[in-house]
């Protein structure tokens, strides 16, 4: 228990850690396999890792690293396409500092840069709409990605460039919707996930209404989990309780930021400027149905999309990449034969390696102890 | 990208945009807080407020004890340095 005593009230952290072991031990009396549990989002991941709670756990309890990274789940042909307005000469294309490393089928934006294009990370998309404001003679354009925690960033500054008039902005809009994305790791064949930690963040923006349907329709419990060490074990707990109870309902441990309706103006902007997509690719995990959105049409002058003509052009992801079984808990990452060989942090080729969000660039950076069969990295 | 920082108001900008100025960690910068301003909470009463930014959009309110703990758990994350980095760099640095 090396990290323990560093959590905020460790007195608590130590009771939950019991607390977990004695219900894991009760629930595994009826059943043979683990409990899975995935943490949907990224961040969880990473805390997971840092704070190297697998190790607190009894080893019946296996987290699974969801999809919940949008930096890792980017497509390449959605890179190459944003490299293609990225070359254009009248173009300052801006991004999150996350997204321009994600290598497409030839290049990142970096090497885009690299290579002379005017690519610039921005912290926000107002930063962007202030550089079309300054550069009135360029295409200042905006890479949006992400799930619901930055699309209502991304919504509220496409209405204040409506509002200002500002045309020579646009939004080059790839974000990604969060229950899509769970009703097809849901769905995946051979699919044994016993319950979920849900998105404090994305919860934050939605609420928790939206998650109904998983315990409804697929009888699963989850829990939307704060980002602390402890917020994740007492989460953690919570699923517990349900599973040994026989309970599946959606809780909420992050409440004191996630409220029950989400964020009514950041939902209202959201719904005026985006609509579903019928489908939309995934990196590692194909194509999956209405978890886009594009811009709605009274938008049409700001998005990049119809500006550039742009084909979306779908690529391949490498043939040996495993991700997507990384992804719905079938393999671990270093069961993959690329991972820590011609796929590391430096020169990613799958997408759970680009970002430290990731389920392989997490276990290649905090060398897991907990998996013996794990070749030394 | 999904954390976030908590950061504490410390002027208002512009009541009707509406926008703030923010500062966390030694970087102030502007931010919208559309999102935290209601009827109930007007934003002339959002100065002092402890939000979590994401994006240069406050999202929510949390009080000065989350946001104490989340600054440390991002300084333990090794997070804290790049969000800064990116916030202080602002507007379309090519760095």
């Amino acid at each position: 228990m090396k990290y323990v005593d560093e959590f905020r009230d460790p007195v608590t952290a130590r009771a939950v850690i019991e607390g977990i072991a004695v219900l894991a031990d009760r629930i595994m009396r009826t059943r043979t396999r683990p409990l899975q549990v995935m943490e949907v989002c990224g961040g969880h991941t990473h805390a997971i890792f840092r704070f190297g709670l697998t190790e607190l756990l009894p080893g019946t309890i296996e987290f699974v690293h969801g999809p919940g990274c949008p930096v890792c789940v980017l497509p390449m042909g959605v890179v190459d396409d944003c490299v293609s307005i990225a070359m254009r000469p009248e173009v300052i294309l801006t991004t999150f500092g996350d997204a321009m490393r994600v290598p497409g089928s030839r290049t990142s934006l970096l090497g885009a840069r690299a290579a002379g294009a005017d690519v610039r990370m921005v912290y926000s998309p107002l930063d962007a709409l202030a550089l079309a404001r300054a550069n009135p003679a360029r295409q200042v354009v905006f890479f949006g990605i992400g799930f619901e925690t930055t699309m209502p960033a991304t919504a509220l500054t496409v209405q204040q460039a409506a509002r200002e008039g500002i045309a020579n902005f646009s939004l080059f809009c790839n974000h990604i919707t969060i229950v899509p994305t769970l009703r097809a790791v849901l769905d995946a064949p051979g699919m044994q996930i016993d319950g979920f930690l849900g998105p404090g963040h994305v919860s934050m923006v939605i609420g928790s209404a939206p998650y109904r349907f998983i315990a409804r329709h697929y009888r699963k419990p989850l829990v939307i989990a704060g980002f602390e060490p402890l917020d994740v074990l007492q989460s953690l707990w919570m699923l517990l309780a349900q599973i040994d109870a026989g309970r599946c309902e959606i809780e909420n441990q992050y409440a004191r930021v996630a409220e029950h309706d989400g964020n009514a103006t950041a939902l209202a902007a959201m719904s005026a400027v985006f609509e579903p997509r019928e489908s939309c690719e995934w990196r590692g995990l194909g194509s999956i149905e209405r978890s886009g959105v594009r811009m709605r049409g009274r938008y049409a002058t700001w998005d990049a999309e119809r500006r550039f003509a742009l084909a979306r052009r779908r690529i391949a992801d490498p043939a040996a990449c495993r991700c997507g079984e990384v992804l719905t808990g079938a393999i671990k990452p270093w069961q993959c034969s690329l991972f820590g060989k011609a796929c590391t942090p430096a020169t990613p080729l799958g997408a759970l390696m680009v970002s430290s969000e990731g389920a392989c660039a997490a276990y290649i950076q905090y060398a897991r102890r907990d998996d013996p069969a794990q070749p030394a990295a | 990208m999904c954390l976030g920082i908590p950061a504490q108001i410390v002027s208002i900008i512009d009541a009707g945009a509406p926008s703030a100025m923010i500062s966390v960690g030694g970087v102030q910068r502007a931010v919208n807080i559309a999102c935290i301003v209601d009827e109930a909470h007007t934003a002339q009463q959002c100065l002092g407020d402890w939000v979590l930014v994401h994006a240069g959009f406050a999202m929510a309110r949390i009080d000065a004890d989350e946001a104490a703990r989340t600054l440390a758990m991002l300084a333990e994350l090794g997070e804290m340095q790049a969000e800064l980095d990116a916030m202080r760099e602002g507007a379309g640095s090519s760095t």
